[in-house]
């Protein structure tokens, strides 16, 4: 849903899919029988949306690839066509469906309901029934780190946070990433925009340019984009005035090679692909698969576009808080849990 | 004479259809080129518009709004006004809509919904007669000001749904449920489409607004304006009075998709709900020629592609979202270049025969 930003695939991931698929190829030699069919809804951003879409698109390629799966990518075109689309899906009889987004719940939750023979995956969204698995993304631990790192990384004692719709699900990001800065420096500020109130939010570079020109104008030297392809004008800025920005969701640190600190990884085609392997094997799960820092879920991404920017001892620290919190040493507070208690 | 009269309005009556054919065969020639089998691509696009009593259900759900948006569009076209603000004017319209079935869930059946119809109505209206007070008594072209106010409704209604309504139990960006005495009752012939009574209200509204042109003074007041403003003028109508009204009651139209999508569907405002119902009117009621019964059917032609052309993703191997896009876009062109010339010619017939009568104030 965010960040709508074509990743390069780092090398570790390559060898992570690679892992999982030969496991998966291993463990399910019946190759005579029909094929494994895995369909996949994904929602209005589409395949090409570069960011949480084209993820669930990669790690439907993937799977096509390593486990001899035939996957049907469908495209959402407007709010009502999730729903036949399911349905269509479930009529055929596909052995997994996949709906991508939380905007497909509501769906999602009507038509397992309707076909309790099928089984349904939902991605960033919870539904509960017997048919169905959610999964979810502890984007707000990722996003303490990316705070840690902003924070140690600002020499002005100031840093930026541009989101781009104002939904539940950005202030989740805001608020593990404001506790990341003041976890690493409790003088530190933070200034934060949101682009928007509309859709429109998640595509309007110039709008996130603007947006970060201001808050470097401000005294931020650095700015986390959480803002789908608004991103990209955050990057802009970034390199116009020799500052520096963090990605989203998606690898982004090759874009505008170091002005890019790090970016936050939310690794969608991992889990899609993990779903489908299971999946094959006969293992359908119910309930909430969440996905962290502990199983590499969500992230911070360190590599040969941002070595020369993100400093050894700045990766050490991180890598220290990340031990922390999955020890349950550092608690990072988590908007929804906030949200749901107010 | 006669003769050649009634040939020319089955000319006049088959250009559209010819038009809207030919645009879906380009269209459909170009999924050809991906790897298609064209005819297999419109068998798709029939079977999935109207190939079971759910598909046919979806259908008709497209069609509802679009003929609301059609409305819209064409009541203005015939004063001489081009409204193209109709996007704007259903969110308003959603907004209201939404609001009272939140913010008043004690109102006893029948009454809340003549209520939330009104109240959906009444925001359309109010959001069309603002171009519609620029135009007339400050001479701002209606076509700059309606588009601008849509863009001003989608950050409007944005900001109430989610600082003033906001949904609770979700993510999504949209308001809290409204009352279960709101909901339409979908129809059961349909399965689960959502279907409800909007559509008849949404055809009764042309019904009427083809009463009030064909039968009252009002609507031949509106016509009057929009043939000659000055000819309205100097016979003592007030053409300033007409143009506000006639974007009043556009904007009134578009502001009833509130009540097809919120009651009758998803109970709530969703944001971003609508797939540019407001801008899929403008080709309707031109392919209608701006007649309030015929867009009826162009409606139906509309939401016929919009629910079979996304079938084609599923049912086919190369044809993406995109390319079904395209072919809806061809027909739109095919349709918007015929409909376009007809009015043009239309006005221009009608400004002629006007001159002579013309008098100089």
């Amino acid at each position: 849903m965010l960040c709508r930003h074509l990743s390069r695939l780092v090398p570790i991931l390559v060898l992570v899919v690679l892992g999982a698929g030969l496991v998966g190829a291993v463990a399910t030699p019946s190759a005579l029988a029909a094929p494994f069919r895995v369909g996949i809804v994904l929602d209005k951003g589409g395949k090409d949306d570069k960011s949480f879409n084209a993820a669930a698109f990669k790690g439907a390629q993937e799977a096509e690839k390593k486990l001899g799966v035939t996957t049907k990518i469908l495209e959402g075109r407007d709010d009502n066509s999730a729903e036949p689309m399911l349905r269509s899906l479930a009529d055929k009889k596909f052995d997994l469906i996949i709906a991508i987004g939380f905007s497909q719940a509501d769906a999602v939750k009507k038509v397992a309901a309707q076909y309790p023979g099928s089984h349904f995956v939902l991605a960033d969204a919870e539904v509960k029934a017997p048919n169905v698995e959610s999964l979810m993304f502890e984007e707000h631990q990722a996003a303490f780190l990316v705070g840690m790192i902003a924070a140690l990384s600002s020499k002005t004692g100031k840093v930026g946070f541009i989101g781009g719709m104002d939904i539940p699900l950005i202030r989740r990001f805001q608020m593990g990433y404001e506790a990341g800065v003041k976890h690493a420096n409790a003088k530190t500020q933070v200034i934060v925009n949101y682009v928007g109130v509309t859709g429109e939010a998640w595509n309007n570079p110039p709008k996130g340019k603007e947006l970060a020109l201001a808050q470097y104008a401000g005294g931020a030297d650095v700015i986390f984009a959480a803002a789908g392809a608004t991103g990209s004008g955050v990057f802009d800025a970034a390199e116009e005035k020799k500052k520096l920005a963090i990605g989203c969701d998606s690898n982004q640190n090759w874009v505008k090679p170091g002005f890019v600190l790090t970016s936050l990884l939310k690794r969608l085609d991992l889990a899609v692909f993990k779903t489908i392997a299971d999946a094959k094997q006969g293992i359908y799960k119910t309930g909430t698969t969440r996905y962290g820092l502990s199983d590499q879920g969500v992230d911070f991404a360190v590599d040969e576009f941002n070595a020369k920017i993100l400093s050894k001892d700045v990766i050490a620290k991180a890598n220290a808080a990340k031990a922390a919190i999955l020890a349950g040493k550092v608690q990072v507070p988590d908007y929804y849990k906030l949200a749901h208690t107010k | 004479m006669i003769k050649s009269r009634s040939k020319d309005a089955i000319w006049r009556a088959l250009r559209p259809v010819i038009a809207a054919s030919v645009g879906l065969l380009v269209g459909v020639a170009f999924t050809a080129m991906a790897g298609e089998q064209p005819w297999n691509v419109l068998r798709v696009i029939l079977k999935g518009a109207f190939g079971s009593t759910y598909d046919l259900g979806l259908t008709l759900f497209y069609t509802t709004p679009i003929i609301l948006t059609g409305l819209a569009v064409a009541l203005p076209i015939k004063a001489g006004l081009f409204n193209i603000g109709a996007e704007g004017q259903l969110n308003m319209g959603a907004l209201a809509v939404a609001a009272v079935g939140i913010l008043c869930p004690q109102v006893p059946q029948p009454w809340n919904i003549l209520l939330a119809v009104t109240a959906g109505f009444a925001a359309g209206a109010f959001w069309g007669s603002i171009p519609g007070w620029l135009k007339a008594y400050r001479g701002s072209h209606e076509v700059i000001t309606t588009i601008m106010l849509n863009f001003i409704a989608a950050g409007l209604t944005g900001w109430a749904v989610l600082a003033l309504l906001p949904s609770l139990d979700s993510q999504n960006p949209e308001s809290a449920r409204i009352a279960p005495s709101y909901l339409l009752q979908h129809f059961s012939w349909f399965g689960d489409a959502p279907v409800t009574w909007a559509l008849p209200m949404a055809v009764a509204a042309a019904v009427l607004v083809w009463v009030l042109f064909r039968f009252t003074i009002p609507g031949f007041k509106l016509t009057a304006t929009g043939l000659s403003p000055e000819a309205a003028q100097v016979s003592g109508i007030s053409v300033r009075f007409q143009q506000w009204l006639a974007l009043t009651l556009g904007g009134g139209l578009a502001g009833l998709v509130g009540v097809a999508e919120v009651m009758g569907n998803s109970g709530r405002f969703r944001i971003g709900f609508s797939p540019d119902y407001g801008f899929i009117g403008i080709p309707v009621a031109l392919l209608a020629g701006a007649h309030p019964l015929g867009l009826v059917f162009s409606a139906l032609l509309f939401g016929a592609l919009q629910k079979g052309t996304a079938e084609l993703d599923l049912e086919t191997t190369y044809v993406t979202r995109d390319l079904a896009a395209m072919i809806q876009a061809m027909v739109v062109l095919a349709v918007s270049a015929e409909g376009g010339l007809t009015l043009w010619r239309r006005h221009r017939l009608a400004a002629k025969s006007m001159k002579p009568t013309r008098v100089k104030d």
